[in-house]
């Protein structure tokens, strides 16, 4: 249709590799993550010493980052990303933190610590 | 960007994770949430793609095992970094109906919602206001303004909701990063006293 006004991009043909080669057809992660659990890069692997798809996780992983950020930076389902990154936990190259089940939604240290945040950004 | 291979982070340095904070954008499709996470967000609006698997469309919640169908929902999030040891993610809840079931999901450990009103299509945020007040999870209702709509005063919105006196009402421009940060304040005091008067 409009294909001579934008012609197709990269980003707009989709990933050259179907998503879920990358995990080698996995869907299931071996670690427990959610869209919120936070990972961090441990310092134990370098990104040199893995395969580009679990270098790039790691690139992402050296500050603490969500599954969600590392599904959307990568331009992968959130799904591979699990099998990914449980991946670069079970090789020690990260560690990962599930959000808290019973967190006290109720809080007040965590809500002003909210506000204040919010508030410095006005 | 050099990484520094060694291992130098002590073992207490990694025990400090941040703690995410998460808060809910609802509101009917197209009401602007979307613009509304993408303009608090210090980063770029991000977008994920979630499996999900649920109970099929029509299948009552409290039937238990209905059929399971996976579906994969496209989220729109955001994040702002509120100290070394917060983070804020801003989530979207996805607005075509047949997606309701995601937002048990979503709402799982979140602490609070912003419901968005369109004051041209109102009843559009009925769905996120029975939502959250069935699940008891507290929120407060942004009006964003469009150019094209009338403008309401809040205690009118109010009204036409059928809102209780304690839920705050404010006006928005969803595509300003202050005007949506505003309502973002407003929902983290209303959080406070809400806490402040649950006796738990």
């Amino acid at each position: 249709m409009s294909s001579f006004e934008h012609p197709l991009l990269d980003d707009d043909a989709g990933p050259l590799v179907r998503p879920y080669t990358v995990s080698n057809g996995r869907t299931a992660p071996t670690a427990k993550l959610d869209l919120l659990s936070l990972v961090r890069s441990t310092g134990q692997l370098r990104p040199s010493q893995l395969e580009a798809e679990h270098a790039e996780a790691l690139l992402l992983c050296r500050e603490p980052i969500s599954v969600a950020e590392v599904s959307a930076h990568l331009r992968l389902p959130a799904m591979v990303i699990k099998v990914l990154l449980s991946d670069l936990v079970d090789v020690g190259a990260i560690i990962a933190q599930a959000p808290d089940p019973a967190v006290d939604t109720t809080d007040q240290t965590v809500l002003e610590a909210l506000l204040n945040g919010l508030q410095r950004r006005l | 960007m050099a990484y520094n291979g060694d291992s130098d982070h002590s073992p207490a340095q990694q025990s400090r994770m941040p703690t995410p904070i998460k808060l809910l954008v609802a509101g009917g499709f197209g009401v602007g949430k979307t613009t509304f996470v993408g303009s608090v967000s210090e980063i770029e609006p991000l977008s994920t793609e979630e499996t999900i698997t649920a109970a099929s469309i029509g299948t009552d919640d409290l039937t238990g095992v209905g059929d399971k169908v996976t579906t994969t929902v496209a989220l729109d999030f955001g994040r702002i970094t509120l100290d070394p040891q917060h983070i804020l993610y801003l989530f979207g809840t996805p607005g075509q109906d047949r997606f309701w079931f995601m937002w048990n999901e979503l709402s799982d450990g979140a602490f609070g919602a912003v419901v968005l009103a369109d004051t041209r299509r109102l009843e559009d945020c009925f769905p996120a206001l029975d939502f959250f007040e069935r699940r008891g999870t507290q929120f407060i209702v942004a009006v964003n303004e469009f150019d094209t709509g009338f403008h309401y005063e809040p205690e009118e919105v109010r009204a036409a909701l059928d809102l209780k006196p304690n839920i705050p009402i404010v006006c928005c421009d969803a595509r300003d990063p202050r005007s949506a940060t505003l309502v973002l304040v407003t929902l983290t005091k209303h959080l406070m006293s809400a806490a402040a008067s649950s006796v738990r």
